[in-house]
């Protein structure tokens, strides 16, 4: 039934919101498309699995999760942006698509390509509206996705360190004049990034209930999208595109089948790029000027 | 010829063709990401021409390949409105679209794929990869060439001098996707299967990585990206569950190291001079 699978999709939109903002964040702010990210969020929702089969109490695994994600992510600044702010524009986007394939890889070559179950630390719960189901896990990532939006908006706008990161993002170098320690704010911004992509990995994995190398692929393509269809750079954007995406795949699993989801997901994104380039809610300044 | 040496050459060869349907569009300043569309609808084209109308294999790939310079063409209009990333992310998405298109066409098989029954030897993909590198290098040398060199190093000051910047990236981009139409409907016609699986993006970033590893700035580089790909994990087929692993940490390390790839312009006029060939100077790029 159709309100059923709206419901599911707001709710697979929760994650793809977390997908969208690690992107957006590099993109809006270093202008750099991070293709690690895929890769950091399969880590983390492999690492809340096997944190998970070692007996771990599942907050500490999902902690352990969370931290591997930021690791991975800072490993990935240290060998991509930091090298090559001065080289050709796609260099990074290289690096880090090798980042991609090297964390696959390295997962691959400890825990095979198999599809992991993960046993979920408590019961599966369920509430009910009249004849709607809703489970609780997935309530849980929809509302953190959106509140912690919240408070990175908070952040870019209210504090210290997001003015700097704002500078940053109109120009790195007239920042650096202007005194704002680029050097220590760009890794910031790739915790940040990987915490939130490290996060919709292990909802993800607690929500879907498998993990395997590659599944941080698919889902990230669609969190690029949701981007894109929100915005770039803009973080509202972002949730906007995920939630969006997270309907209309599970409305074309509804109305046509499972093939035809990627058709209608990129479909879309190809119409907005065509007509509306900025996407719904329109790209912040820098994304529209620079590349 | 051994089987082995045979199956490794012929990934190598369709892996130049492929090369240099991504450096095509990076020559002039563009990162088409939905190579791997185009290299589907080849496939798809030639062996349903060659299955249904009984058209030689080689006509099929040929006119695979102006198929794909047709539709590449007539996407480019809208594709080419955006720029940067944009024009990356639209070509991934037109990528995207194609590859579920091929899932749902009931006509070629759906996602169970396709047999193709005519087949096409080493030899004749040969020829191909041999007319691909030949056909880039002679355009190059003309003035087709030096315009597409500086409607990527400077849009702006091309346009000023008169060049048509737009014609210049279109036909880029179309030369590029007809010689990727070109490849899929050989490696259709040699595998005797396609499947709408192959396709996919990871396909088109692999092609991009390797290209990029060679190098953009001469026609050398792809081809040197190709063959690194390509016969890397042979080589180090004894360490075999790490050898994408370690593809990768090759990467990684080439783009801190050498971010212009392996071969670059400089270097190639270099040892052109060396040899009193300096008549003959590369490509230069600032």
């Amino acid at each position: 039934m159709l309100e059923q699978q709206l419901v599911n999709g707001l709710m697979l939109g929760g994650i793809y919101v977390l997908v969208a903002v690690a992107f957006t964040l590099t993109i809006g702010i270093l202008n750099f498309l991070n293709f690690s990210i895929p890769g950091v969020f399969m880590l983390s929702g492999v690492f809340t699995w096997a944190l998970l089969k070692m007996g771990l109490p599942w907050p500490l695994a999902i902690l352990g999760a969370l931290a591997v994600g930021a690791v991975a992510s800072l490993v990935v600044e240290r060998c991509t942006y930091s090298w090559m702010r001065s080289s050709d524009h796609y260099v990074p986007l290289v690096s880090s698509m090798g980042f991609l394939i090297l964390f696959e890889n390295l997962v691959l070559v400890q825990w095979g390509s198999d599809l992991q179950r993960v046993v979920l630390p408590f019961a599966d719960l369920n509430i009910r509206f009249a004849s709607l189901v809703v489970s609780i896990p997935q309530l849980v990532s929809l509302v953190l996705a959106i509140g912690l939006v919240f408070c990175l908006r908070m952040l870019l706008q209210k504090t210290q360190m997001g003015r700097g990161l704002r500078a940053i993002a109109e120009s790195p170098s007239t920042a650096e004049i202007l005194g704002v320690v680029v050097a220590r704010l760009v890794p910031m911004v790739f915790v940040i990034g990987g915490l939130f992509a490290a996060l919709g990995g292990m909802l993800f994995a607690l929500n879907y209930q498998q993990v395997h190398p590659f599944m941080g692929e698919e889902v990230a393509l669609k969190g690029i999208s949701a981007m894109v269809i929100g915005g770039m750079g803009n973080v509202w954007g972002s949730v906007l595109g995920g939630l969006l995406i997270g309907v209309v795949e599970v409305l074309s699993i509804h109305f046509f089948n499972a093939d035809f989801v990627d058709f209608s997901v990129y479909g879309l994104l190809l119409v907005i790029l065509f007509f509306k380039p900025t996407g719904l809610l329109g790209a912040s300044g820098i994304v529209r000027e620079k590349f | 010829m051994s089987g082995y040496l045979e199956g490794v050459l012929v990934i190598l060869l369709l892996n130049v063709i492929f090369a240099y349907a991504v450096y095509w569009p990076l020559a002039a300043g563009q990162l088409n990401l939905g190579v791997a569309g185009f290299v589907g609808v080849g496939a798809y084209v030639s062996a349903y021409a060659s299955n249904e109308y009984g058209v030689s294999p080689w006509l099929a790939c040929i006119g695979a390949g102006m198929v794909t310079f047709v539709l590449a063409l007539i996407i480019a209009v809208p594709v080419l409105r955006t720029r940067g990333i944009y024009l990356a992310l639209a070509t991934f998405a037109f990528g995207q679209v194609l590859q579920s298109l091929f899932l749902n066409l009931e006509v070629v098989g759906g996602a169970a794929g396709y047999p193709v029954l005519a087949y096409l030897g080493i030899g004749g993909i040969a020829v191909f990869a041999f007319a691909v590198f030949l056909v880039t290098a002679f355009l190059e040398r003309t003035r087709f060439g030096l315009n597409m060199v500086a409607v990527h190093d400077d849009e702006a000051v091309s346009d000023l001098f008169g060049i048509n910047v737009r014609r210049y990236q279109a036909l880029a981009f179309a030369i590029g996707a007809a010689f990727a139409g070109l490849g899929g409907g050989l490696y259709g016609h040699h595998f005797s299967y396609i499947e709408p699986q192959n396709y996919s993006i990871l396909f088109s970033i692999s092609v991009v990585l390797f290209v990029l590893l060679g190098g953009t700035q001469t026609v050398f580089g792809p081809l040197l990206g190709a063959f690194f790909f390509t016969l890397l994990p042979e080589v180090l087929r004894g360490s075999e569950e790490w050898r994408y692993a370690i593809f990768a940490v090759l990467i990684i390390a080439t783009m801190i190291l050498r971010p212009q790839g392996l071969v670059t312009a400089g270097e190639l006029r270099a040892v052109r001079r060396l040899f009193g060939g300096g008549a003959l100077a590369g490509r230069s790029h600032g």
